[in-house]
């Protein structure tokens, strides 16, 4: 029993993974950049709401409405401002960048809310834990709640790549941004939908990751930003069903590593099998490999 | 001579039967050769070999026993180059498909055919950027199975880029001294400590960078940066990049593109002087026909991945074969 | 094609320029910092704040340094350099902690401590770096991020004593290590405890020195070449015969290295040091002055390290909005040259100054 309760949690935080890793792989599919300060706008998403519900005593919906409404405009001011300037620059410098943006969000977070952590109210109310087995399997409505959201988004996210205008733009984009361009689709627009989109996914993915594990503080995302990064490569790095894949993967193995392994050697254990993985797979578990033409 | 034209569909047979009629040989004087040739062939007798003159311009091509071509004065000494039955499939499309070329060891050697047709997938086999899916490449006379791209380059492969390649940040000088970088060696901890060894061997690196420059007369831009040349040095640049790595085999990938008419007839000029100052086999793609008939003795079509006619600038030139596969079928008809 | 003229034909005084834009002048640069500093400690016009950020400034230089042999001279982009500054230390403590008594002269044992922190920052550099050169662009990024991740976990479990039978060593708890009457030297998280500081000015300055030396020398050499060809063309690199793995895998050890050395000096400037000193933070700080110093520019890692060490410090008495403000600087510093009006506004002030009428030359070449 103890196998499947840790194989739940495991598939829950990595769908947290999952959902974080999704606005990772679509940034960096279509602009080609390592956005560090992704995982700092899921610690502003978990503020926003955090807000919403505990100073205005609003009604939990209403909080998460306001963090993925806060963290999509977030997005796009960041994109804006610090990332469009720079499209034909270095990667390097667009990578520092997006390190400086992480940094401005962490230090803007602590002057406004303290270093203090925040205990978080959990998003899902209503009825208790499930309970199998005659109480042997307990399953949260966090979890659960977790596992579905993040399936309903991979499946929409695929659907809206591949049926609507903008999702085909965006596949256009990434593919060859100046062909795009040539055929009349708006790069810009194109680039800060997907910043948008992947923002509001973080916003979430911020209130998700809370619910269950209620500690908030500025660095709250940074962690989390870190290992579903490695989500995405580890999935191959521009591929949706690869960031969710990657994600849960992530999550089964961290979970399972605490357990049978150690809490301490955890992260350890996790990086270490993304490095196996990226050895022998070197484009990651669905990604493509693209050799260089001579 | 008679033109070696194929049929696409039966290149096979139609390779024994040339085979055969170079065996059994036309004329005596034929006869001779390809005894030679085979002889010179099966063991590489350096002795007999006569001494390596200034080659004569218009050289004799005499046909081989294992179906090629090769200038007259080579024919004592293995050839650099024989590929036999070298394919290469990408995801079920054969690229490139029961290619057999020879190049003798002093030969210019051209190797022409419509654009996508396979030309620049060759010399990728050629230099092991691609690994062949089947058949056998030989350097003068050494199986390069196995072998990858450094190392072919330390057996006398050298090539340049249709898409130039150079060191862009670095200065003309370093990127030919980054050429040289197996001819003169020394280790890490020399460069690093500043041993005697690397006083030496830059002074030594720095002479021979010169002295290569000076064939295309670059010195004089030697400390620019390679990114900053124009267009024709940088293709000129690439050339003795490949020079200095001391290569038996130049293969050169459209050196003329982009260079204006003197630039190419003084670029024939230094392919052939190249050829006869280093004693090396040049092998090059080109869709320049005035360059490519003016100093090419042997040339192979190829198209869709396979060779369609192999012979001298006149056979070529007047082979139906290679005008359809240029101009389309029509034009042959009308001609 | 201007610079057409050989060396021999440049007037006296353009070579001196070139000598002071070139290597030369970065290493007087660090001699003439130090010289100052010396002074000001002489004359006490120095706050004791800042005397303590001294061995730090050259850690982060060093650090800096050898991360820009991997970034700007080999074009690959690693995220863990603080891993390998972190074995450095950790041995570097257990060796001074071991030759306490043995090597009783605190410069030696310095020394030896330095010299042991750079053999095994040049094996776990070897260590990682085989398989990592295997990949390239973001994801060898990410793959030296897990390393460096992995190392500091793996550091935050470790424990080291030694007593008189030798060193022991343990994964799990202090009281593992089956000692009776031995020093604990390295307590899992609480990290190398019991250090004795030994590091001085002197040494971090000639530990710089030393790292510039390295780092200059091999980039004028057939080995830095290999490694520029490498980065500027792989392909055209293995075309002239070069062992691209065998170059990577260079800059990256030697690297290692030099960082092992600094994070030794790092160690011995401080009585405790913990792993999560050295997690991908610090990593990602070594990087931001590389980038800032101009990628593949030595000199400009050497400055950019040494101001934004201290900067944090000057911003004190901003208190909390120091942080906030090198965030803004930091992005401000990145974006505005690729703002156009601001760049055509640099490129007038740029044009306006006098030295810039001579000679751009950068040192090494690099982009």
């Amino acid at each position: 029993m103890d196998f499947l309760t840790n194989l739940i949690n495991g598939i829950s935080l990595g769908s947290i993974y999952a959902i974080i890793a999704l606005g990772y792989t679509m940034v960096y599919g279509i602009a080609k950049m390592l956005n560090f300060a992704h995982g700092d706008v899921i610690m502003v998403g978990g503020y926003i709401c955090f807000m919403t519900l505990n100073a205005l005593g609003l009604n939990p919906l209403i909080g998460i409405l306001a963090a993925v409404v806060g963290c999509t405009l977030l997005g796009i001011c960041i994109e804006r401002i610090a990332y469009k300037p720079l499209r034909q620059s270095p990667s390097l410098t667009v990578l520092i960048t997006a390190i400086g943006v992480s940094y401005l969000l962490q230090n803007l977070a602590l002057l406004i809310w303290g270093a203090n952590p925040k205990v978080f109210p959990s998003v899902v109310g209503g009825s208790g834990p499930i309970m199998l087995f005659d109480g042997q399997l307990v399953i949260s409505m966090e979890t659960i709640v977790t596992i579905v959201v993040c399936a309903v988004i991979m499946v929409a996210l695929v659907l809206f790549t591949s049926k609507t205008k903008m999702g085909k733009a965006m596949r256009a984009c990434s593919e060859d941004p100046g062909a795009a361009r040539l055929m009349g689709i708006n790069v810009d627009t194109t680039i800060s939908t997907t910043f948008a989109i992947g923002s509001g996914l973080a916003a979430i993915a911020g209130v998700l990751m809370m619910s269950a594990y209620p500690s908030l503080v500025p660095t709250t995302g940074s962690m989390p930003g870190i290992k579903a990064f490695t989500a995405a490569v580890f999935g191959g790095i521009g591929s949706i069903p690869g960031a969710v894949l990657g994600g849960v993967l992530l999550g089964i193995i961290e979970v399972f590593a605490k357990a049978y392994i150690g809490t301490q050697f955890a992260d350890a254990i996790v990086f270490a099998v993304l490095i196996v993985v990226l050895l022998i797979k070197p484009s990651g578990l669905l990604g493509k490999y693209v050799p260089e033409k001579v | 001579m008679s033109p070696t034209t194929q049929n696409p569909d039966s290149e096979k047979k139609t390779y024994r039967a040339q085979a055969e009629r170079a065996k059994t040989g036309e004329t005596s004087e034929k006869k001779t050769y390809a005894a030679q040739a085979a002889k010179a062939h099966d063991k590489d007798a350096p002795g007999t070999a006569p001494v390596a003159g200034p080659v004569d311009k218009g050289a004799r091509m005499v046909p081989l026993p294992s179906d090629g071509i090769v200038p007259e004065r080579d024919l004592y000494s293995t050839p650099v180059l024989e590929c036999r039955h070298l394919g290469i499939d990408f995801g079920g499309l054969h690229a490139v498909e029961d290619f057999n070329l020879i190049v003798g060891k002093t030969e210019i050697a051209g190797l022409i055919g419509p654009n996508g047709a396979g030309k620049t997938t060759v010399f990728n086999l050629l230099t092991k950027v691609y690994q062949p899916t089947r058949g056998t490449i030989l350097l003068d006379g050494k199986d390069t199975s196995g072998m990858n791209t450094a190392r072919l380059s330390r057996e006398g492969v050298a090539r340049t880029f249709q898409n130039i390649r150079l060191f862009s940040s670095m200065t003309v000088e370093e990127n030919v001294t980054i050429g040289l970088h197996n001819a003169v060696p020394y280790g890490m901890w020399s460069g690093i400590l500043r041993l005697p060894k690397y006083w030496v061997s830059e002074h030594k690196l720095h002479e021979r960078a010169m002295e290569l420059l000076d064939v295309f007369d670059m010195t004089g831009v030697a400390n620019v940066e390679a990114g900053n040349l124009p267009y024709g040095a940088q293709r000129r640049l690439e050339i003795v990049r490949a020079l200095a790595t001391g290569p038996k085999l130049l293969l050169l990938d459209e050196p003329a593109a982009g260079m204006n008419p003197s630039e190419t007839a003084e670029l024939m000029e230094n392919i052939r002087k190249i050829r006869d100052d280093f004693q090396i086999a040049v092998l090059l793609i080109e869709h320049d026909m005035d360059l490519v008939m003016g100093i090419c003795e042997g040339i192979a079509v190829l198209n869709y991945g396979k060779i369609i006619a192999k012979g001298t600038p006149a056979e070529i030139q007047g082979n139906p074969q290679v005008i359809e596969a240029y101009l389309g079928s029509d034009a042959t008809k009308e001609a | 094609m201007a610079k057409e003229t050989t060396a021999a034909a440049v007037p006296t005084k353009d070579r001196l320029l070139k000598a002071l834009t070139g290597n030369l002048g970065t290493y007087l640069i660090v001699v003439a910092f130090f010289v100052i500093i010396e002074a000001m400690i002489a004359g006490k016009s120095i706050t004791s704040a800042f005397q303590g950020q001294l061995v730090p400034i050259c850690v982060y230089v060093s650090a800096a340094l050898s991360l820009n042999l991997v970034v700007g001279v080999s074009g690959e982009l690693s995220l863990g350099h603080a891993g390998f500054m972190s074995v450095g230390a950790f041995s570097g403590a257990i060796l001074s902690s071991v030759l306490m008594d043995a090597v009783p002269d605190p410069a030696l044992r310095l020394l030896l401590c330095i010299i042991t922190g750079g053999i095994f920052g040049a094996i776990f550099g070897a260590i990682v770096g085989v398989p990592v050169m295997r990949l390239s662009g973001d994801y060898l990024a990410i793959v030296t991020l897990a390393f460096g991740e992995i190392i500091k976990n793996l550091l935050n479990n470790l424990y080291v004593g030694h007593d008189a039978a030798g060193l022991h060593f343990s994964m799990t708890d202090t009281t593992s290590l089956g000692m009776t009457n031995g020093t604990v030297v390295v307590n899992g998280p609480q990290g190398a405890v019991g250090i004795t500081k030994i590091s001085t000015f002197v040494a971090g300055t000639l530990l710089v020195l030393f790292t510039l030396f390295v780092v200059l020398n091999l980039m004028k050499s057939r080995s830095g070449r290999a490694i520029m060809a490498v980065r500027d063309n792989k392909i055209a690199a293995e075309a002239v015969g070069i062992n691209v793995t065998k170059y990577r895998l260079m800059a990256f050890v030697v690297a290692a290295a030099l960082a092992g050395m600094a994070g030794a000096l790092y160690a011995m400037n401080f009585s405790s040091v913990v792993p999560s000193r050295f997690d991908y933070n610090t990593s990602i700080l070594i990087l931001v002055y590389v980038v800032l110093g101009g990628i593949g520019s030595m000199r400009g890692s050497v400055i950019a390290a040494a101001i934004l060490t201290v900067l944090p410090e000057t911003l004190r008495f901003m208190a909390d909005y120091r942080m906030l403000i090198y965030a803004v600087v930091l992005i401000a510093v990145m974006v505005l040259p690729n703002i156009p009006a601001v760049a055509s506004l640099m490129e007038k002030v740029k044009e306006a100054m006098p030295w810039n009428k001579r000679t751009t030359a950068e040192e090494g070449g690099a982009q």
